[in-house]
């Protein structure tokens, strides 16, 4: 029983959780969604598994540190925090639809991740457990990493929500109102909904994101003296922090309510994905160790 | 709104206005993305050597401060608009939100109740002042505790919950505030500064990055020890620890092994392991057989430094590895002929004394000891406004817990003698989360029904 086989039906739980989703939205068949649920279950909890694991293999190799050191765990850590409040949404807002818009963004970090497992390739990440280097043996990289990745997958959420709203709100808008929306796009949650699912995911992304910036600053003065030194990494989730603010207001403001503030969650998301990735493969900084 | 506004007016609802604030988040985000691509603290001569653009697009990007943009003067009037924007705005709208704090309506009429989209009537028998006191008890049981008015023969109820909610944006906003006066405490009154200290040496001053002097820092540092450790069977560094001790006025009054991510504070001063490197040259200490007379030497040599061996030759140490691929610490040296050319370099590991016995040349070597003295190099940074950072930091946390997950909820219940019986009127809202406040205020009434005709 290794991290990586568990890890590997992680992987094939969401892309089988991601098909059926699909199936559910053309089928319409209401027991179809419910076994996508159930798959995404079984996913999460391999997920959950396989990160327990790492972290009992690593402690076995002699190394004293939770599994987010290196690229790969990660990744793996981002898909288990989009399935968490993926997970959360379903319970509390019952509007299944919305896995086929936000458990790609999971299997796409996954198969990233387990590709050489899976395929023999070499095109994926390296998923081998090394010891930390110095500047990260520091119970603040816990912190740092949890509250800013429940940050992003809360991102995630609210930008495959958003994707939804801008799919569904033109449609809506083209027909009469006593003729509803047909086709797949029946299935979706009417725009009003999905506009609320947008807001809610980034409420919880928000104050997550605020939390990573500053244990990120808290850290840096400890390790470095310095609290913020705007470096790209930090300046970038500064970015991503003043996107989502922006948003926050607009929800106040007549005219930007709606596509524009859709677009703004989609433009947020876009930039955490640079944070995160874009940063480490694109520039460099003092962030560079955590490639 | 009038067309007829003053132009300072105008200037107010500019500087108030939330659209200012959208903008000016939208323009602080993708101004950012600059000095994220265009490396920052370089001179435009450095920037042309780096990047090979022309000298004219250089001085372009140097006009407009690109390369230290965040210090540049467009960058902090924006940060400054923001700022601007953020007190308008508190200013416009805190004392209407205090007022609805301190100065709740107590008596809800006709006019209020109509505004409710959450309201219940209901009509029960007994007296009124029992009614009342059920109302009061069911209010203070599962709400909170309401504020009664009687007025005109009718008894009025106000109670409400969460109401310092109303202030968690504000609070986010003051805490923005409080961080950029901490920014600009830490940036007049504190310094960043390094300081590089031998084993065995101290200073007292440190230097400041762009300035030729050291700066004077009233105590000794003293480094002890310095040590660097690696990952079994590799190159990875594992740690980083210098022994400091802290002398006032020659006395020893603090000492502590810091490493990377564990500091020592002294004084306002904080001294962080950054960095090490070699102080002078090693120095090794070899024991030497030569073969054919079986005669053995010990030599003591610093790295470079040429010693005569029984015989009529030299050798010398050319150069050193802590840890040489997974095989511990090694030298090469290579011995000198009688007429002084050099032979073959050759490599004697600590870790396996036996090894260049096996070699068969003229002398075989046993690297017994080695000593590399280092130096510990270490960041030095003086904050005062540190503390108003993670005051506004917190601030910050607990102003946005306010702000999006609590709301104000507030009750109304008025009390009325009918001509049969007592009409029982209870409206309510909330000023966020709607749809909760929709399910919560449904179960009140209906416990409220159960509660008054029992």
């Amino acid at each position: 029983m290794t991290s990586s086989l568990f890890f590997n039906v992680t992987t094939i739980s969401y892309f089988a959780a991601m098909v059926v989703f699909i199936v559910y939205l053309t089928s319409k068949t209401k027991v179809v969604g419910l076994v996508a649920t159930a798959i995404c279950w079984i996913g999460f909890l391999a997920n959950t598994l396989a990160i327990g694991l790492r972290w009992r293999e690593a402690y076995g190799m002699g190394f004293e540190q939770a599994p987010l050191s290196n690229l790969f765990e990660s990744v793996v850590f981002f898909a288990w925090s989009i399935l968490l409040i993926y997970l959360i949404f379903d319970l509390k807002f019952k509007q299944r639809a919305i896995g086929a818009f936000i458990i790609p963004f999971a299997f796409g970090g996954m198969i990233w991740a387990q590709w050489n497992s899976l395929t023999g390739g070499s095109g994926g990440l390296d998923d081998s457990i090394a010891p930390l280097v110095p500047a990260l043996q520091s119970n603040w990289l816990t912190y740092h990493v949890i509250t800013c990745f429940i940050g992003y997958a809360a991102f995630a959420v609210a930008c495959g929500v958003s994707m939804m709203y801008l799919v569904k709100v033109g449609k809506e808008e083209h027909s009469p109102e006593e003729s509803p929306v047909g086709g797949i796009l029946s299935m979706f949650p009417s725009s009003k909904v999905l506009d609320d699912l947008n807001y809610k995911a980034i409420m919880i992304g928000f104050p997550m994101l605020t939390l990573g910036i500053i244990t990120g600053a808290a850290w840096a003065n400890y390790a470095w003296g310095t609290y913020w030194s705007w470096d790209p990494k930090e300046t970038w989730s500064l970015i991503v922090w003043f996107i989502y603010a922006a948003f926050l207001h607009a929800r106040f403001t007549r005219g930007w309510v709606g596509r524009r503030a859709a677009w703004l969650s989609i433009f947020g998301f876009a930039a955490t994905i640079f944070c995160y990735l874009g940063v480490n493969l694109v520039l460099s900084g003092l962030h560079s160790y955590g490639g | 709104m009038s067309k007829n506004k003053s132009f300072s007016d105008q200037l107010w609802d500019f500087f108030c206005s939330l659209k200012l604030a959208i903008v000016t988040l939208i323009l602080l985000a993708t101004t950012s993305i600059i000095g994220t691509i265009v490396e920052q603290g370089l001179s435009p001569q450095e920037f042309m050597q780096k990047t090979g653009w022309s000298e004219s697009s250089a001085k372009i990007l140097d006009t407009l401060q690109f390369f230290d943009m965040y210090h540049s003067w467009w960058f902090l009037s924006l940060m400054g608009l923001f700022a601007v924007n953020l007190i308008c705005c508190s200013i416009k709208r805190l004392p209407r939100i205090i007022k609805i704090v301190n100065e709740p309506t107590l008596v809800a009429d006709d006019g209020l109740f109509r505004t409710f989209s959450n309201k219940e009537e209901l009509k029960v028998s007994g007296s009124i002042e029992s009614v009342r006191d059920k109302v009061i008890a069911f209010l203070g049981k599962s709400f909170a505790a309401p504020v009664v008015t009687e007025q005109d023969g009718s008894i009025y109820l106000f109670s409400q919950k969460g109401a310092y909610s109303r202030f968690g944006v504000y609070v986010t906003h003051a805490s923005i505030l409080i961080i950029f006066v901490g920014a600009m405490i830490g940036n007049i009154w504190g310094y960043k500064a390094y300081v590089n200290i031998e084993e065995g040496g101290s200073r007292n001053a440190v230097w400041i990055r762009g300035q030729q002097e050291p700066f004077p820092i009233g105590f000794d540092l003293r480094c002890d020890r310095f040590e660097v450790s690696f990952y079994e069977g590799g190159n990875r560094p594992k740690d980083f620890v210098s022994d400091l001790v802290v002398l006032q006025d020659g006395k020893e009054v603090m000492s502590k092994t810091i490493e990377v991510n564990d500091p020592l504070t002294y004084n306002g001063l904080t001294f962080y392991q950054s960095s090490y490197g070699p102080a002078g040259e090693p120095s090794f200490t070899f024991r030497v057989k030569e073969r054919a007379t079986g005669e053995e030497v010990t030599v003591s040599l610093r790295q470079g430094q040429h010693v005569a061996l029984p015989g009529g030759r030299s050798f010398a140490v050319n150069q050193y590895w802590p840890n040489y691929d997974r095989f511990g610490p090694a030298a090469q040296i290579h011995v000198n002929t009688a007429d002084g050319r050099h032979g073959n370099p050759l490599i004697v590991f600590k870790q396996y004394p036996a090894f260049d016995e096996k070699r068969g040349g003229d002398y075989s070597f046993t690297l017994l000891d080695h000593q590399q003295r280092y130096y510990t190099g270490l960041q030095v940074a003086k904050d005062p406004g540190v503390w108003v950072v993670w005051l506004g930091c917190l601030l910050m946390v607990v102003g946005s817990c306010g702000a999006f997950f609590l709301s104000h909820r507030r009750l109304w219940v008025e009390i009325k003698p009918l001509e049969k019986g007592i009409g029982v009127r209870l409206g309510g809202n909330a000023h966020r989360n709607q749809p909760a406040f929709v399910l919560y205020f449904d179960q009140l009434k209906k416990d409220l029904d159960d509660t008054l005709s029992s």
